[in-house]
């Protein structure tokens, strides 16, 4: 019997995060799979999810910003307000320029944001994080079954929100505008749609999901700290996308679990396999070989296992950066 | 007050600015942002610590160093095997990735394909060197007094030098070599560049080799006068690609100027609003540039 329920409750606590991560990754794919825009910068708008949830929720601390002590779905919209309200700048500044720019301007966001986590103690604690936040079945911590089974309920539901919401979104004449921007920018254009607009709040709404992941996350952990934020995050959460297929929320979050559970699987082994004193080495190699296997899903499976059949490694916007074709084979 | 902060800008700039030269280069030849460059620049370091570990094991007398700089004569023999090198890895990268994508058309893809590449790279670096920070020398260095209260190190006069011949020289090879006229020809058009008969293939092999010469070179003097570490050249991403940014994408003098400012901008930074917020600044100027001149100063590539 407790061996029964020591399994349940791994399997849900692993189902957790896994759709947590899900989350980010269908935010991710209305950017990347549903539009082609590239988010370098995913930890940093999953991070300012986190702590502006953090903020709004917490009980106040003396020399420290926020505190608010609102109720956690109040949290959860403000982190969504607030990530997509930094990603629309972000896609003002950069989306009307080629489209490499806006990689390297979320990758400037994440190293930037990675400093403001650090480093301003005032406001997001520096590399103490912020404690306290507030867990939404905090009263069930005794019994760990009952509340690893209540998180995965509570984490399903959010996903499933979030997957019938993108799903509509994609199947609405909006979805469908995004969809002819992508596969034809002109041709959009002269039916007089405004495809800087339309990019614009993509991309917005797209982080804006990122920053519920983290919000979530940082509610199910009721502790968040810097290095939860780091550019393996984004890695991750890339990787997710294309090994379960860009274009496709389901894909998204089939590549999701699968990744999850390849990470989860690896970092036993590892714990397994490696002395204590080499565990960071162990880590590192992980790391390499969800590496190796991004690098090969693109080049051999571009689609992933359920991307749609025009997804974006077919289309790329190709007005902006003309590729160098004239290059003969050998 | 002093101007000790602006001269440790100036050599901050450099570093930067050699590594934005090898972006800039391979930004307009290629046509993608690759955030492998800074991979480049960490990976040239370290071959050029193991082969001058290498060479000091066969030559006693390699390591003693070469007065007045800090090192001997085996980091300066392994400096110019390691640029080969890595230029060899950034051509090998690109015949097992980015030249498959490039023929399939999918120019984005590319960018991610070389972010994957880059985790994979430093995490590589991370399990055969660990994170712990290596150094080419133990050697203390006196820091002479240049005027004006400024002084630094031989080594850092070395770093200005080395940067100054390296820029130079891939400025007159771009500007009046043959190669170089190809190279430009194939960053305005590669179509056009093959229809007049230039090798597109071998300019792309030559463009590698180049660039990631560019990146190790950075990478060496980064370990001279710091430290070496695998994240070193991930860290140095941002502020090569807003010194290339800055200076316009396929200039070579833009990058330079590029990567000075953004150096002394730092530096201006850790003296007036605190040494951890300097890695921010590259990002402010980025900004600041794609918001009023997305072409960069020279602004002749981009676009």
């Amino acid at each position: 019997m407790t061996d029964f329920a020591g399994v349940l409750s791994y399997v849900s606590f692993f189902m957790v995060f896994a759709l947590i991560n899900g989350i980010a990754v269908l935010g991710l794919n209305l950017q990347w799979g549903q539009t082609g825009l590239f988010n370098v910068g995913v930890a940093a708008f999953v991070a300012i999810g986190a702590y502006t949830s953090a903020l709004l929720t917490t009980p106040a601390v003396a020399g420290h910003f926020g505190g608010y002590e609102l109720p956690i779905v109040a949290g959860w919209a403000g982190a969504m307000l607030v990530a997509g309200g930094v990603s629309a700048l972000v896609g003002f500044a950069t989306l009307r320029l080629r489209s490499d720019y806006l990689a390297i301007t979320t990758f400037g966001v994440a190293v930037t944001v990675g400093l403001i986590t650090q480093n301003a103690e005032r406001l997001t604690g520096g590399s103490f994080g912020m404690s306290f936040i507030p867990r939404p079945f905090a009263d069930l911590a005794q019994r760990p079954l009952a509340f690893a089974l209540a998180s995965v309920a509570l984490v399903g539901i959010v996903v499933a929100l979030v997957y019938l919401a993108l799903e509509r979104l994609v199947q609405s004449p909006w979805g469908r505008v995004l969809r002819a921007i992508r596969e034809d920018e002109r041709a959009a254009a002269s039916l007089g749609k405004n495809p800087a607009r339309y990019r614009l709040q993509a991309f917005a709404i797209g982080g804006a999901v990122m920053g519920l992941s983290g919000a979530v996350h940082a509610h199910v952990i009721g502790f968040i700290a810097p290095e939860n934020y780091q550019s393996s995050l984004t890695f991750q959460v890339w990787t997710m996308l294309i090994v379960g297929g860009a274009g496709s929320n389901r894909g998204a979050l089939a590549g999701a679990v699968l990744v999850w559970a390849l990470w989860s699987m690896t970092g036993f082994a590892t714990g397994v396999a490696f002395p204590a004193d080499e565990q960071a080495r162990a880590a590192a190699l992980r790391i390499v070989a969800i590496g190796v296997l991004l690098a090969a899903v693109i080049v051999l499976r571009p689609r992933g296992l359920f991307g749609a059949a025009s997804g974006p490694a077919a289309h790329a916007p190709k007005a902006a950066v003309p590729t160098v074709s004239g290059e003969t084979e050998g | 007050m002093s101007l000790q902060f602006f001269a440790d800008g100036v050599i901050a700039g450099a570093m930067i600015a050699l590594g934005a030269s090898g972006v800039t280069l391979t930004y307009s030849i290629l046509r993608f942002a690759n955030f492998a460059q800074g991979e480049f620049v960490s990976w040239g370091g370290y071959f050029a610590l193991s082969l001058a570990g290498w060479i000091g094991s066969l030559a006693a007398s390699a390591i003693e160093p070469l007065e007045p700089l800090s090192v001997g004569w085996s980091v300066l023999l392994a400096l110019l095997v390691a640029m080969p090198l890595t230029g060899l890895l950034a051509w090998l990268l690109d015949v097992a990735l980015f030249a498959r994508l490039r023929r399939r058309g999918a120019a984005i893809a590319l960018v991610m394909a070389s972010f994957g590449a880059s985790m994979a790279l430093r995490a590589l670096l991370e399990v055969v060197y660990s994170t712990r920070p290596a150094y080419f020398s133990r050697e203390l260095q006196i820091a002479v007094p240049v005027g004006h209260g400024i002084r630094v190190t031989p080594d850092q006069i070395a770093l200005l030098v080395t940067t100054a011949v390296l820029v130079a020289g891939l400025h007159l090879m771009l500007a009046y070599t043959r190669t170089g006229r190809s190279m430009r020809a194939v960053s305005e058009s590669p179509e056009l560049a093959r229809v007049i008969g230039i090798d597109v293939a071998r300019i792309i092999r030559i463009t590698w080799f180049v660039g990631g010469g560019l990146a190790c070179a950075a990478g060496v003097l980064l370990g001279l006068v710091v430290q070496l570490r695998p994240a070193m050249g991930f860290d140095l991403l941002l502020p090569m690609f807003a010194a290339a940014i800055l200076g316009g994408i396929g200039s070579v003098p833009g990058a330079l100027a590029g990567g000075l400012i953004i150096g002394i901008a730092e530096a201006l930074a850790v003296q007036f609003v605190g040494a951890e917020w300097r890695a921010g600044v590259a990002f402010a100027v980025l900004v600041l540039v794609l918001l009023i001149r997305p072409t960069g100063l020279a602004g002749r590539m981009a676009g």
